[in-house]
């Protein structure tokens, strides 16, 4: 867990709009060591879907990866050609996307498309060789072989995201990204998925991005957990860390907002609304939602404060070690 | 109030050998006063199914619905259209609830009209006003524009005022927030909390997140395969539930503490 696997650095991605560009990505960097298990969460237009999707270079036109590195083992992702990112996705960085339900192409059985990845990358060309390794692929997340010759409509929707994670480490990729692989599924099978995705990583010794919005799952399936808002990474910091000493304010309210089994009470969602991209609140982006702020906060961006090992935060008063409790009262 | 009395659902044909019952003889009734009780269960375990008995949107094939101890089948008109306003839905897709051709507005309007609730245009908006506030919308911000300039979670509030707007006294939530961000279900659930303690409006929330139905309901209605298979309140449903299938439904929710062990890395993979 020393080496990283993944460095971003200052990673910008743009949407041209009619009221000028759109920041969907504002400065994004993190490193991410061999292994690791990154949690990636935010509310809905923060950017996290994004930073992922950049990292493949699958992010469509007008939208444009505007500045950044991202190296993998030492390869920049963002720099390389057409050609050689076809070769890298799935060889080295693969996607289980966020609809089981609709990723898989419903006329192909979950052969045929395993062949065809194993075929555009050049893999296993001798037939019983293949035949094996498919077997193997779907016997490695938990399904019997049989489900090579179903259709996707056969099969439940857990079997279906697990088939997708069958694909995703076909070919033993360095890292894997997993863009809210749970969001569709129901909550006894969520946590057979994650455990199939956590076994199947571990087998094959890649990272994981994990991308979501339920701080409850982050807090389980996590090492290291990062926030976004409005673009930007705001904190980041291993999970038993950034549960215990939140720095941001926001991290603080959506800690204190999840709901659990441990106290029953009334509990408030973060006041306020979520901020225009296009045209984004002065400063730190958060200051018009947050109960710290103060005039400095809408004059200036805060820069990335390193707190602790590996705790990084952007807010003016991350030094601070104001207790939750009072964060929790503002919130009552 | 509201009550199911031995309903049995099925769909397909015995002849068929199709025959799948949805419901199998549940027996459920709302408290007079004002309460929220929560179903809760897997997909197919039968509660969108019961919701639409309890909104008329589907006849049982053995056993009654009843508003008021009388029949549904037999209200008379007047008795009907009152059940109608009384006993109001809020589905599970802001998304796909809008006709994507007219301003929100409409959807506000309509109900109000169609019930006769309001003479004048103004009142009608007096009224609208009122009830986006109550469920945390500033008017302004929200009247006068198209369902796709608004985000989920506005829309989904903006039901919840629809509903509120003709005075009801049973809201349906068939997963109301489950297409909604994470940081945005507090907010709506809070909404609906609210509608409990200051509107004097019941609630049956259909969801499957045990930990918002723990957090805001006086009830626990569990389901599985068309039956109920437990109910109580929170408190004991969830520290000490009686059945096999609570218990792994309590333990399929993540503990938002990484200090306690899950049991997410597992040496065999469940089949």
């Amino acid at each position: 867990m020393s080496q990283p696997i993944l460095e971003v650095e200052n990673l910008h991605v743009e949407f041209p709009t009619a009221a000028g560009p759109a920041r969907a990505v504002d400065g994004v960097s993190f490193t991410l060591d061999k292994g690791m298990r990154l949690g990636l969460v935010g509310e809905s237009g923060s950017g996290k879907s994004t930073t992922v999707l950049a990292l493949m270079q699958l992010i469509k036109a007008p939208g444009r990866i505007s500045a950044g590195t991202a190296q993998l083992a030492g390869d920049d992702l963002l720099a390389m050609t057409p050609a050689q990112i076809r070769k890298t996705r799935f060889s080295r960085i693969a996607l289980v996307p966020q609809g089981a339900m609709n990723s898989l192409n419903p006329v192909l059985t979950v052969r045929a498309q395993i062949d065809d990845l194993l075929d555009a990358h050049g893999q296993k060309p001798d037939a019983r060789e293949r035949a094996a390794h498919v077997a193997s692929l779907l016997q490695r997340v938990g399904l019997t072989a049989t489900v090579a010759d179903q259709f996707a409509h056969q099969l439940s929707g857990g079997m279906k995201q697990r088939v997708c994670i069958a694909i995703a480490i076909a070919l033993s990729p360095q890292l894997i990204i997993a863009d809210e692989p749970t969001s569709a599924l129901d909550v006894i099978v969520q946590k057979q998925v994650m455990q199939t995705l956590i076994h199947a990583q571990k087998e094959i010794g890649a990272a994981i991005i994990l991308v979501g919005h339920d701080m409850g799952l982050m807090a389980q399936f996590a090492h290291v957990v990062g926030v976004m808002y409005a673009g930007r990474l705001v904190e980041i910091a291993p999970v038993k860390e950034i549960f215990a000493n939140p720095r941001h304010p926001y991290t603080r309210m959506l800690i204190s907002s999840l709901p659990s089994f441990a106290t029953r009470k009334v509990f408030r969602g973060i006041p306020g609304v979520a901020p225009s991209i296009v045209n984004p609140p002065s400063g730190c982006a958060f200051h018009p939602r947050c109960p710290r702020a103060e005039a400095l906060c809408a004059r200036e961006v805060p820069i990335d404060d390193l707190v602790a090992a590996g705790h990084q935060v952007r807010c003016h008063f991350a030094r601070e070690l104001a207790p939750a409790a009072n964060l929790g009262a503002a919130l009552a | 109030m509201l009550e199911i009395r031995a309903a049995t659902v099925a769909f397909g044909s015995k002849r068929a050998n199709t025959l799948k019952l949805a419901l199998r003889k549940v027996s459920l009734a709302l408290p007079v006063e004002p309460s929220i009780t929560a179903i809760v269960g897997e997909s197919g375990s039968g509660k969108t199914t019961l919701t639409r008995l309890m909104l008329g949107l589907q006849a049982p094939t053995e056993g009654s619905v009843s508003y008021d101890g009388q029949d549904l089948t037999q209200l008379d008109r007047t008795a009907f259209a009152r059940y109608r306003r009384e006993v109001q839905a809020v589905f599970q897709d802001p998304y796909s609830v809008y006709n994507p051709f007219y301003k929100v507005d409409r959807s506000l309007l309509l109900p109000l009209q169609r019930f006769g609730l309001t003479k004048t245009r103004d009142e009608a908006y007096a009224r609208i006003h009122q009830c986006l506030e109550a469920v945390g919308l500033r008017p302004g911000d929200t009247l006068g524009r198209y369902p796709h300039q608004l985000s989920g979670g506005q829309r989904q509030r903006i039901m919840i005022a629809r509903a509120l707007s003709l005075r009801p006294r049973v809201i349906v939530a068939d997963e109301p927030v489950s297409m909604v961000d994470a940081s945005l279900r507090a907010t709506i659930l809070e909404s609906l909390y609210r509608l409990k303690t200051e509107q004097n409006v019941s609630l049956l929330y259909v969801t499957h997140d045990l930990t918002t139905a723990y957090q805001i309901a006086d009830r626990i209605i569990v389901m599985f395969n068309g039956q109920i298979v437990e109910e109580g309140e929170p408190e004991s449903v969830i520290h000490a539930p009686q059945h096999a299938y609570t218990r792994s439904l309590v333990s399929a929710v993540p503990p938002p503490d990484p200090t306690l062990d899950w049991g997410l890395e597992v040496e065999e993979l469940p089949a």
